[in-house]
């Protein structure tokens, strides 16, 4: 008897450590619009997960209720095994929340900021001055320490910000939009940043309107589109799942071309398309294991290849296989 | 490493740690009142013009002259600037919250009352400067109240604390209404009819009888006799009590109401 309560307490905590987020059928209505209409998660701990979609389509409404910002009107969201609506205080000492829009005090300076959060943590005074220190010199921000933040770039504000986030080190780190509005300078930093948290064994859940973004850093990704979840999986499976992958062949001698692509399109059963420049052709494969014979039947008849690819499809044709309409890339100022 | 930590997580935050996070936020309001020094023209420029105009404009046909006028109307004008200063504590706590900083808050594992708390105490600092400097003003037209520096400090903090705890009303109209406007429009709509209608600034005798029966229960009224009496003759008087009864029942009417409030609210 004690041995099976052992071995369930022992599962139940192996489950709770494994799995950072676990979300089912969550809904959320403002008036009459479903924002969120039914959205189940599952994330692993140690794990960057992607939430992508277009302005509007639920991804912060989701976010917030997962950080207890919002009460879901129905459906269950768990984190680290706590309820969110009931057991929220506990949520809240697991996670660190960074916004769309900077949640920092505008009228205070960069420190003054990162003592009060340490210190509403509980640290000491000592202890707060010395954590934002740390981050401050960690997020490159040491400089303007005693600026108030009025003075500062949306990506110092962004930077603070997260580096806000990071004073308890949570084990699980909600970005809402982190790079929405900055440079590609500070965004690639800012992505650094991230993967830094994940090699220290922090689970992220990101949002993010740019399908780059989500194929850099997310393990897996849930594309959102009207309050729904409409697809779900690693980048690669959603990219094999819409799209076939393309082959791409350029050729040293122009004149080979008309000949190469008769042997293509025998090989693969598919019409090729020869790219404008005259030296490539491009064409669907739906099974990459042809593509060996029909590099030995291009070489026996003598035609030289000079470069080979096969490309799988980018996200941006995922979301417009998905949903029929292409992903807005709204406003940078609008979403700000 | 992170199973032991979920061990110790407590459920929510003590009594303790409750009032240590609301004096941090209290010191976050400090900071804050030091960087935008404009907000406190309520509590340093217009008192100052309040004592000087009412005293010199009605001092003479209300006492017979300024000087008799002013063991009446200083107490009087100290309430009212004071409870009228926590009003703004609810429309900054408005335009508080709809910044981003306060959706940290939210979402840190603090207390849900400390964010409030913090706001409203610091607000007290306000208070005091508004008192300080009436009584300052009004000691440099010639107003020496008899009661002596105690009785006067006792009073000054007897309408403190009562403007503290009135100033729940306001951060509860900060919570669930959605304009800092609003809040103000509100807050006003109460305001007037309590501080003007009230022994302020006349002798209640001089008003018709259907006003005095209003005059004579508004509980800012008992607020300015208490603070009267003390200050004037150095006497206690159940005024004091009334005072403190009131202000009690308002926080506890309201503070629990502002705290739901806030915690519902997205």
């Amino acid at each position: 008897m004690s041995l099976i309560i052992t071995q369930a307490q022992t599962s139940a905590a192996a489950r709770r450590t494994s799995v950072a987020i676990e979300a089912v059928d969550l809904v959320k209505a403002f008036g009459p619009h479903r924002a969120v209409d039914g959205i189940s998660l599952s994330v692993q701990a140690g794990t960057v997960y992607g939430l992508l979609g277009p302005n509007g389509a639920g991804k912060t409404t989701t976010v917030r209720m997962l950080a207890t910002l919002i009460r879901p009107d129905a459906g269950q969201a768990r984190i680290f095994g706590h309820d969110v609506v009931k057991d929220a205080h506990r949520v809240r000492q697991l996670i660190g929340v960074t916004g769309q829009y900077a949640s920092v005090d505008e009228t205070l300076t960069a420190a003054e900021n990162l003592v009060l959060f340490a210190r509403l943590l509980g640290q000491s005074r000592r202890e707060a001055r010395a954590t934002a220190e740390r981050l401050l010199e960690q997020f490159g921000l040491t400089e303007a320490r005693n600026r108030p933040l009025k003075h500062f770039s949306g990506g110092m504000r962004r930077r603070l910000d997260l580096a806000a986030s990071l004073i308890a080190t949570p084990p699980l780190i909600f970005l809402d939009e982190p790079t929405t509005g900055l440079d590609p300078r500070t965004r690639a930093q800012m992505w650094d940043t991230i993967r830094q948290l994940v090699r220290e064994g922090t689970t992220v859940l990101l949002t993010t309107q740019y399908l780059d973004e989500a194929d850099q850093l997310a393990n897996r990704i849930a594309v959102i589109d009207r309050g729904r979840v409409i697809a779900e999986g690693t980048p690669d499976e959603l990219k094999s799942s819409v799209g076939r992958s393309s082959l791409h062949l350029t050729f040293a001698n122009p004149e080979d071309v008309p000949r190469a692509r008769a042997i293509v399109e025998a090989a693969l059963g598919a019409q090729a398309t020869p790219s404008p420049e005259g030296r490539r052709i491009i064409a669907p494969v739906a099974d990459t294991s042809v593509v060996p014979d029909l590099l030995v039947a291009l070489k026996a008849a003598g035609i030289d290849i000079t470069e080979l690819g096969v490309q799988k499809p980018t996200l941006d044709e995922v979301f417009l296989a998905l949903t029929g309409h292409e992903a807005e890339t709204a406003d940078e100022g609008e979403s700000a | 490493m992170q199973q032991t930590a979920f061990a110790v997580i407590p459920a929510r935050a003590s009594m303790a740690t409750a009032l240590r996070q609301s004096l941090t936020m209290a010191y976050r309001g400090l900071l804050k009142m030091r960087r935008t020094p404009e907000q406190l023209f309520d509590v340093t420029l217009q008192p100052i013009i309040f004592t000087l105009m009412f005293t010199y404009i009605f001092g003479g046909a209300i006492s017979g002259n300024s000087q008799n006028y002013l063991p009446l109307v200083i107490p009087g004008i100290l309430v009212q600037t004071v409870i009228t200063a926590s009003v703004v504590t609810g429309v900054q706590l408005r335009e508080d919250m709809d910044k981003g900083v306060f959706d940290r808050f939210r979402a840190l594992p603090i207390a849900r009352i400390a964010p409030l708390a913090g706001a409203l105490l610091a607000d007290m600092v306000r208070y005091l400067l508004a008192t300080v400097l009436i009584f300052a003003v009004g000691y440099l037209m010639g107003y020496h109240p008899r009661g002596g520096l105690a009785h006067v400090a006792t009073a000054a903090l007897l309408v403190i604390v009562c403007a503290f705890a009135l100033s729940w009303i306001f951060a509860f109209f900060g919570v669930v209404a959605r304009t800092a406007a609003s809040v103000q429009g509100i807050s006003m709509l109460i305001l007037f009819p309590l501080t003007f209608l009230s022994n302020a600034f006349a002798p209640v005798n001089t008003m018709p009888k259907w006003l005095q029966v209003f005059v004579n229960v508004n509980p800012l009224s008992h607020l300015i006799a208490a603070v009267r009496s003390l200050a004037n003759q150095g006497q206690a008087t159940p005024d004091i009590a009334i005072s403190l009864a009131g202000a009690a029942a308002i926080m506890f009417v309201f503070a629990p109401l502002a705290v739901r409030m806030y915690m519902r609210k997205a």
